[in-house]
């Protein structure tokens, strides 16, 4: 009985590494809060909001992916192509807007599907397979759009990544409902487990006729679709297809992954965690631009913030 | 006086006790058996004495003088060599390099690789090792070969007390004949040795000494000669075991599973066997014999070039392991960490592993049975757990085995393979697991058990088929079963 209890309650140690990246939130908050009072603002909150929900979309599949132990570089060049394709489509205003998006998570789905066959049938390792990607889906970009911005969308897509819904913007309800979505999938249904199982250990997933293969081909297929939706967003809020959108965002989707405690070697992690890091990612390039920080030095700041970040969480774990 | 002697050696963690007053006392040109339970507190023992841990209190002399242990240096430098239940070569490196890593022969950071082979050859020599080349890579050797090498990484160190956990739990008898002559050697050059393993015969026929430890605390020493496997027994798990192999005999029905000339190119050839309703299948033979490459062509991991599965009157070739369990089949492999279990899930999330589709509801995990089910496992396969939710990868080797039955158990499978069942478990979960396979087959189902340990496929099976050099080298029914038997049969196609 003595054990039970014990293993009931959580020692200081268990619950800082649980809640290590929250705590770091409301810290980070409140250190913005108490310097610039107008952080706190409604528009302000609803504009990181906003912002986060780009990086949002790309985070949570990636966390897919880095629970079946892989890693997924493309997802940049991924949002980059889709939005460029979308673009193309809703530059007719004759076509509704939902064509134009179906467009855009189709070609996540078949660069993100691509991206699964390589790795799982043909068996290039994760890295090297969307290290490639990372270069195809940016070429295939440029090749699309000319290298010129594609402007001149239709107003129902417009609506996607500039509307709101009361108060509430657009992109911020869209990250909501794929969060719920996809805590469903994780935590209620059986492809969950498969997940979690594959990264914990492929060889007894396999042993206990899970096919190991299609589930890991499958985490980059969301990967992809969610790069798509993010690449779609983006193209409405900025109103124009870019060829360089989405460079360099693979970055702040690992680290919002790894900053909200799931493991690179894969089959742990929360997916709860992973929202908390890209809203720690948001509020630091939010509040930094308030408080008129270089972007340079930004981009130290946030570099020594996520070493130290993953530094507390191993550290803590190496103590078992 | 004695070469070793550990006193009044108490230790907790996080508040509980896991060692009180433990005394050992080792002597010079001896070997000792340190016996116990999963949980007596042996390995802790010699964590303390090897330095990785440091004891709450007592003291350790050697050769009569009082020593402290603070670190692994520390007891490297008093000539204590534990040599570890799980091997941590590096592969891609010779047998020399992997002897002498860290401490290689040269001057100004150049490796004088003709010394260093020198020394190793002489080294090996000493020992009497003659089949390991100082030049091959560690890759290369079979995990008894790699054991032996070990073993002379730890004598390099001119170590005076050889500590050997578990050495003998990955190699067949005769490779752990050659380790006992080595082992004897040691002893006549005068070197202690502390012998740590489950297995009886083995204790009883290269230990001077034995002593048993039970939950942490100190229960007796004897001379090995003054006493015999049931009070042995009867020390270790503090209760009698009447019986170590419950054996119950089930009428043995029709054939469920029949192998014709199953071949696989370099692994196997020409394999035939049956088994039928309510039988145990043991599977005997050296390693390296092809008994587990059989195992994974019935299940699919590596499918056969040639030959015949019948399953249940149904040709079945499964190319896939997923092919095999929806046909009733079920494998519970000998590497229970690598291949059984999936370390960070929960112990209830690793039972249902295989199972989720029977738990689907609208598509989403019915949480409600799962449970139950899995309550009900943890209860009657006596999986002792904190709950549940527990890390699978915290529980005792015996309890995580349990898992994995209870994993394949509840696909309620009509045909189950059992990989070396009960490596490093000890006594009282090995029993618990020889009766959940009593049960299993008292239902009608079938076993096939595949074991290094003699003793236990004699006393568990109904029927005895051998492997010889990737052959079938014979079959022995109950009553012929004896160790000699087996052997010949073991070796009569090499």
């Amino acid at each position: 009985m003595e054990n039970i209890k014990n293993y009931r309650k959580m020692t200081a140690g268990q619950f800082l590494e649980k809640f290590a990246t929250l705590i770091g939130l409301f810290l980070v908050i409140l250190i913005f809060a108490l310097l610039k009072p107008r952080f706190l603002d409604v528009n302000n909150v609803f504009n990181l909001l906003r912002q986060a929900s780009i990086n949002g979309l790309l985070a949570l599949g990636m966390t897919f992916v880095v629970l079946t132990g892989g890693i997924d570089l493309s997802v940049g060049s991924i949002l980059g192509a889709s939005g460029i394709f979308a673009a193309l489509v809703a530059q007719n205003h004759s076509i509704p807007w939902f064509v134009a998006v179906l467009v855009g998570l189709g070609v996540g789905f078949l660069l993100g599907s691509l991206n699964g066959i390589v790795i799982s049938w043909l068996k290039v390792p994760a890295f090297v397979a969307t290290l490639g990607m990372l270069s195809v889906a940016r070429g295939i970009t440029y090749l699309a759009s000319n290298a010129q911005p594609v402007p001149g969308l239709s107003d129902g897509f417009l609506k996607i990544g500039g509307g709101n819904v009361g108060i509430i913007p657009i992109p911020v309800i869209i990250l909501a409902v794929v969060f719920i979505i996809c805590s469903i999938l994780i935590y209620k249904a059986k492809y969950g487990r498969y997940i979690f199982g594959v990264g914990g250990n492929a060889k007894a997933a396999r042993l206990s006729g899970i096919n190991v293969k299609k589930i890991k081909w499958s985490a980059y297929m969301i990967a992809g679709v969610l790069a798509g939706l993010a690449g779609v967003v983006l193209t409405s809020r900025v109103s124009s297809g870019l060829a360089m959108a989405g460079q360099n965002y693979e970055t702040d989707a690992i680290a919002a992954v790894v900053m909200g405690g799931t493991s690179l070697a894969g089959g742990r992690g929360r997916l709860w965690g992973t929202l908390v890091g890209v809203l720690i990612i948001a509020a630091l390039n939010n509040g930094l631009d308030m408080m008129a920080v270089s972007s340079y030095w930004q981009l130290i700041i946030k570099g020594l913030i996520i070493i130290a970040a993953v530094m507390m969480d191993s550290l803590n774990s190496s103590n078992d | 006086m004695s070469l070793l002697e550990m006193k009044d050696i108490s230790k907790s963690f996080t508040g509980v006790n896991v060692l009180h007053d433990v005394h050992f006392k080792l002597e010079k040109g001896s070997v000792h058996a340190l016996m116990g339970e999963n949980g007596a507190g042996k390995s802790t023992l010699m964590k303390i004495l090897a330095g990785v841990t440091k004891s709450d209190k007592g003291s350790i002399s050697i050769n009569g003088k009082d020593v402290e242990i603070n670190s692994p240096t520390d007891s490297q430098n008093l000539g204590i060599a534990m040599i570890h239940q799980e091997l941590s070569p590096i592969p891609g490196m010779t047998v020399a390099e992997n002897i002498y890593f860290g401490r290689e022969p040269g001057k100004g950071g150049f490796v004088d690789y003709r010394t260093l082979y020198r020394q190793t050859e002489e080294l090996l020599n000493r020992l009497h090792i003659n089949n390991i080349s100082p030049k091959e890579r560690l890759q290369n050797l079979q995990v008894a070969d790699q054991q032996l090498v070990e073993i002379a990484k730890a004598i390099s160190f001119n170590a005076e007390i050889i500590i050997m956990d578990e050495p003998t739990s990955a190699i067949t008898d005769k490779e752990v004949d050659n380790l006992f002559i080595i082992i004897d050697n040691l002893r006549k050059e005068g070197k202690g040795i502390i012998y740590i393993s489950h297995k009886m015969d083995e204790v009883f026929r290269i230990s001077d000494e034995i002593t048993v430890l039970r939950d942490g605390a100190y229960v007796d020493s004897w001379q090995a000669k003054d006493i015999n496997n049931e009070i042995l027994i009867k020390n270790m798990v503090g209760r009698e075991l009447s019986d170590i192999y419950p054996k119950v005999h089930v009428p043995i029905g029709e054939k469920v599973l029949e192998v014709r000339k199953l071949t696989l190119q370099n692994k196997f050839s020409d394999i035939n066997f049956d088994v039928r309703k309510g039988e145990i299948l043991g599977i005997a033979g050296l390693v390296g014999a092809g008994r587990t490459e059989v195992m994974q062509a019935l299940f699919g991991l590596s499918p056969a070039d040639e030959g015949e599965i019948i399953f249940e009157g149904k040709k079945l070739n499964p190319k896939e392991p997923v092919e095999a369990i929806k046909n009733g089949l079920a494998f519970v492999t000998e590497d229970r960490k690598g291949e059984g279990l999936v370390p960070y899930m929960s112990v209830g999330n690793n039972i249902t592993l295989a199972s989720m589709k029977d738990f689907e509801k609208n598509y989403l995990i019915d949480m409600k049975s799962e449970d139950e089910v899995i309550q009900k496992q943890i209860s009657s396969l006596r999986i002792r757990t904190q709950g549940k939710e527990q890390l699978v990868s915290s529980l005792s080797g015996g309890n995580q085995q349990k898992v994995v039955l209870a994993k394949w158990l509840i696909k309620k499978p009509k045909l189950l393979i059992l990989d070396e069942p009960t490596r490093g478990i000890d006594v009282g979960a090995k029993s618990e697991i020889y009766k959940i396979m009593c049960d299993f087959v008292a239902q009608g189902n079938s076993i096939i058990m595949i074991s290094s340990e003699m003793p236990e496929v004699m006393g568990m099976a109904d029927r005895i088929i051998v492997l010889s050099n990737r052959k079938l080298g014979g079959e022995l029914k109950r009553e012929d079963f004896v160790q000699e038997n087996i052997m010949r049969l073991a070796v009569s196609k090499m």
